[in-house]
């Protein structure tokens, strides 16, 4: 081996470039942005200003934080809904003089100041809502003119009151408390937007009204069509964003006891810079409780600090802008182009050495014959990629079809099919368990049992999930063929947890150890991978001594033996190496020995490229994903092997005319019956040594009784 | 049937008065003749001739301005940065001239700070695919906190002494009509021949009817887009240099003030839908006068300034509503954030 070789497999052994677009295919990555950015202005405040961690100063930040984190709040559920609230500011100032007006000019009780100033944001709320939602008003033009018009409410109303609310401060303790009061030494206003803030958060994330907002904002239309009632949760988000800005405003006058001409202006900005930074997108329908809260809490400690600095309010506003214009610019480019440098980056090819056919001694077992191109064929053209065929003790032929059903056929003479039941997903392994019942791996499903009478349901579609591994990997994506055990443990393979069935050939180009070995142990009816990092792991069969199972691991060309009981416990061997084609499914023949599919044929140039993962990446971000490397899947070969994985025989389609691409066999009273995930036909060979009398199930679990 | 039956002369009348009310513009006229019309019986002073002109002259700068938003809105963009920079970029060709730059040369500065600020906006939203009003409500703020810091510390800036041909643009006058109202009229010809007999006016159009549609079928979008707004930050400047000249001086606190709206409020009320891909010329003259009889009207009536606000708010949100009500989102062209 060249020694720039040896580089390239140390390279790609230890620093696997696979996790930075699992890390982007991450939902919390839109989050992890403005996070690190604020804890970076968080460390340079606290390196430049002195005391920036002093009780007083936190104190007061976590007030302002309140007050402008609620605003931020109900910014983000306009935007949510694929709107914008402009008039938040001129709200916030009309909110503020309802409160003090009740409280100081007109001495009303607290409860009632207190609806005054919800009832007051209520209202410009539903002024809002009533405009964008029902009429369809176009949002951002709508709150620019209802922020005049709020804005002129209050120039109008200010003034004639200022005196009064200036010369009388209310008696009321509980207005004091919520304004200077301190829990535990957290303020009370804190603590209410807290409460406001986590009570959000359910409600956004977790429930019905939620689902709906960010349904609309994502897809009006779609929303519409699923029967969701648009303009009414239009015209909520709105009212929603009034109150919470009259709680805020109420908050505010509590705490300061009067209010100014500029109270409010200039507010939209701060708020939607903050929201915006947050990572709230503009779009509408991504953005979350906390995004407002991050963007809140560093858009303030921004303003805060310059104002500490000394600078005048015009730098602020410079750099609000500055911070503006380029979350903006980010959020636009990263909605855009995110789902697009994930497909760039999400396939990581690694080094993959196969062993070299030219030296293999047994080429002569693999000398090219014709045997399989002449086969029947059953129900040609009726079913649609039949990967597994299996036969029970009525002869009757049973296969998985790509619409998603399983479909039998009648003996003798296999003319005749019916749908035996549908599951939704791609049925590919099928095994029958002892009680006859018809157990199947579905594509993206998991797997599932059929009775006899064709009922559905389902026996796991989950395991446990790895510690350390980024993409969520508990779910089953690809569970490829199983089989049971004498105890009723059934095993499976999962050929990949890093794409989905459709995809399955990109992980041929990755020729990473993708793919696991589950187990499902019937009595604790629970789910258990046993083993991890398998190059696409495919055909799984029980050897007869009950105690250990093949497996195929495809890409690899080889086949395992792996003991789950026994002396042997937790052991694994290879069987078969250095295949000359990709193994599929395996399965046990009479005799004692074993049928293996071969999906498709090695070829030079793909072997010489699974040792170049370059190559590949350069293959998979330059060129269309329809014309990357494909496995030569065109011609169809069935090995037969000993017990002792010594190959006994070969069956070739040599023209790849009458059934390429074999992904399944299943030998039945001296029958063998050939399966392809990508055919339209299950073929039929007879063959000439064969038993007239032997069968899988009388093989495996004795005569019926 | 017997009683639709009319003379047909009252039919074609009919179908007339329909026209008009079934146009946004033609309700427009109707209210600004009506205004006219009650201000002028209710108000002595108000149909003078030295009113009229006076009134005209008022909201001329209004109306330039107007004419900068109308081909940005006409593209189905915005433009809410304008008067930051007017404000700034004039200032600063004040700040400059009184600093011993000679005053031609500050004026240039000036408007080349216009127009590389016009643009970095075009190019933010054309490049940056930033929507128009984020790009420009954010720009404003940047520019004007520029200019704040940086280039100028008054808020008042005087035209520089010794420059009086200068303001001969604001004050003089041309065969009795106010050079402030000759220069509209002039932009107004010369936006109305751009958008009606250039290429570049035509792409104008078909990019507000429908974007995806212009740059499908090879129209030079990016380009396009910047040119725009280096055109509506050419005119704020313009506009500014008058305001400066017929005022003596610029005030940068009309950033913070309403005039922004008002613009709009001439926009839209003129009918030029905010969808864009309609209007032209005739449209901002018509919400120009409107909006000149509104003011015009209620200062003779010495309606408080804050209430007045209120007016203008209202009647901006019924415009807007009547817009939407006339032409409605088309769902086939309008986009997902498409605020």
């Amino acid at each position: 081996m060249a020694i720039s070789e040896t580089f390239v497999r140390i390279r790609y052994r230890w620093f696997s470039d696979r996790l930075v677009g699992e890390i982007l295919s991450k939902s919390w990555i839109d989050n992890a942005i403005p996070t690190i950015a604020l804890v970076a202005t968080l460390g340079v405040m606290i390196a430049i200003i002195p005391d920036y961690l002093s009780v007083g100063n936190l104190t007061d930040l976590s007030r302002q934080v309140a007050e402008f984190g609620l605003i931020a709040m109900a910014l983000t559920i306009v935007i949510l809904s694929g709107g914008i609230d402009l008039s938040v500011g001129s709200m916030f100032a009309l909110c503020v003089l309802a409160a003090l007006v009740s409280m100081n000019v007109l001495g009303l009780p607290l409860l009632a100041a207190l609806t005054a100033t919800l009832a007051t944001g209520l209202l410009c709320g539903l002024l809002n809502g009533v405009l964008v939602g029902y009429l369809r008003l176009r949002a951002f033009i709508t709150t620019l003119v209802t922020l005049v018009i709020y804005r002129a409410l209050y120039d109008i109303v200010f003034p004639r009151l200022a005196s009064a609310i200036v010369g009388s401060t209310p008696d009321s303790p509980t207005w004091d408390f919520i304004g200077y009061g301190v829990v535990y030494g957290v303020p009370v206003s804190f603590l209410i937007f807290l409460a406001v803030a986590i009570v959000l958060h359910i409600v956004l994330s977790r429930l019905r009204p939620g689902w709906r907002l960010r349904a609309v904002g994502g897809a009006r239309r779609s929303a519409y069509n699923a029967g969701i009632n648009v303009k009414l949760t239009v015209c909520l988000a709105y009212v929603s964003s009034g109150i919470l800005t009259a709680i805020a405003a109420f908050l505010f006058s509590a705490r300061l006891g009067s209010t100014g001409a500029d109270t409010g202006i200039g507010l939209e900005i701060s708020v939607l810079t903050a929201v915006v930074l947050g990572g709230v997108s503009l779009g509408g329908g991504r953005g979350s409780v906390g995004n407002a809260v991050i963007g809140s809490i560093l858009v303030l400690i921004l303003t805060n600090s310059l104002i500490r600095l000394a600078m005048p309010g015009s730098v602020s506003q410079l750099l609000l802008g500055c911070v503006l214009i380029l979350a903006v610019l980010f959020d636009a480019k990263w909605v855009k182009n995110r789902a697009k440098i994930l497909s760039r980056v999400y396939m990581s090819p690694t080094y993959l050495k196969l062993p070299d056919r030219s030296q293999g001694a047994r080429e002569d077992y693999f000398a090219l014959n014709n045997r399989l191109g002449g086969v029947d064929l059953i129900g040609l053209g009726e079913v649609e990629g039949p990967e597994d065929v299996i036969l029970d003790q009525n002869d009757h032929l049973y296969t998985g079809t790509r619409l998603g059903t399983i479909v039998r056929f009648f003996a003798p003479d296999y003319k005749h099919s019916e749908v035996f039941a549908r599951i939704g997903g791609h049925p590919l392994g099928l095994a029958f368990d002892q009680a006859g019942d018809l157990i199947a791996c579905v594509g993206g499903m998991g797997v599932y049992k059929v009775s006899p009478e064709g009922a559905v349901s389902k026996v796991t579609d989950e395991t446990n999930r790895s510690l350390f591994s980024v993409i969520d990997d508990s779910r089953l994506r690809l569970p490829d063929d199983l089989d049971i055990a004498p105890d009723g443990r059934i095993f499976f393979s999962e050929a990949t947890i890093r794409y989905e069935m459709s995809e399955w050939a990109v992980d041929a180009l990755e020729g990473r150890g993708n793919g696991r070995l589950i187990c499902y142990d019937p009595r604790t009816k629970t789910t258990r991978t046993i083993l991890r990092g398998l190059i696409f792991p495919n055909g799984v069969t029980i050897c007869r001594d009950g105690q250990s199972l093949l497996f195929a691991e495809t890409w690899a060309c080889r086949i395992n033996r792996y003991w789950f009981d026994g002396p042997r416990k937790g052991q694994r061997e290879i069987f078969i190496d250095n295949l000359p084609g990709y193994p599929d499914n395996i399965n046990r023949g009479s005799g004692g020995t074993y049928w293996i599919a071969l999906l498709g044929m090695r070829t030079k140039t793909f072997d010489l490229a699974m040792r170049k993962p370059g190559f590949r990446r350069r293959v998979a971000r330059r060129v269309a994903a329809d014309e990357w490397l494909f496995p030569n899947i065109n011609r169809g070969c069935v090995v037969h092997a000993s017990a002792s994985g010594e190959i006994l025989d070969v069956l070739w389609d040599e023209t790849g005319e009458n059934h390429p691409s074999i992904t399944s066999t299943c030998e039945h009273k001296g029958q063998l019956f050939l399966g392809g995930v990508s055919n339209n036909r299950i073929g039929r060979v007879k063959l000439p040594d064969g038993d007239p009398r032997w069968t899988t199930r009388q093989d495996y679990w004795g005569a019926p009784q | 049937m017997s009683e639709a039956r009319t003379t047909p002369e009252a039919k074609s009348s009919q179908k007339l008065i329909q026209k008009i009310f079934r146009s946004q513009e033609g309700i427009v006229f109707a209210l600004a003749v009506a205004a006219f019309l009650v201000f002028a019986l209710l108000l002595p002073a108000f149909a003078s001739p030295g009113n009229l002109l006076a009134l005209v002259r008022s909201v001329s700068i209004l109306g330039i301005l107007a004419l900068g938003m109308a081909l940005v809105v006409i593209a189905r963009g915005i433009d809410v940065s304008m008067i930051a920079t007017m404000v700034v970029s004039v200032s600063w060709a004040f700040v400059l001239a009184r600093s011993g730059y000679s005053f031609g040369i500050a004026l240039l500065i000036g408007v080349s700070f216009a127009l590389v600020v016009g643009a970095a906006i075009g190019a933010l939203i054309a490049f940056g695919d930033v929507p128009p009003i984020f790009a420009t409500l954010a720009a404003g703020s940047v520019i004007y906190g520029l200019g704040r810091t940086f280039f100028f510390k008054l808020e008042m800036q005087n035209v520089p002494p010794g420059n009086d041909w200068f303001l001969f643009i604001g004050q003089g006058r041309i065969l009795g009509v106010p050079i402030t109202i000759v220069a509209f009229g002039v932009l107004c010809l010369l936006l109305h021949f751009i958008l009606s007999s250039t290429r570049f006016g035509w792409l104008t159009y078909a990019m507000g009817n429908n974007p995806a549609a212009a740059r499908i079928t090879g129209a030079p979008f990016r380009p396009i887009v910047i040119a725009q707004y280096v055109a509506s930050s050419f005119i704020a400047y313009v506009a500014g240099l008058i305001l400066a000249s017929s005022a003596s001086a610029i005030n940068a606190r009309l950033f913070n003030s309403t005039m922004i709206y008002d613009i709009l409020l001439v926009v839209v009320l003129g009918g030029i839908g905010l969808n864009g891909g309609h209007g032209s010329v005739r449209n901002v003259v018509l919400g120009t006068v409107f909006v000149g009889i509104l003011l015009n009207g209620m200062t003779i009536m010495n309606i408080d300034y804050t209430i007045q606000n209120l007016v203008k708010g209202v009647v901006l949100l019924l415009a807007i509503v009547v817009d939407s009500l006339v032409n409605p989102r088309d769902e086939q062209t309008s986009q997902q954030g498409d605020l």
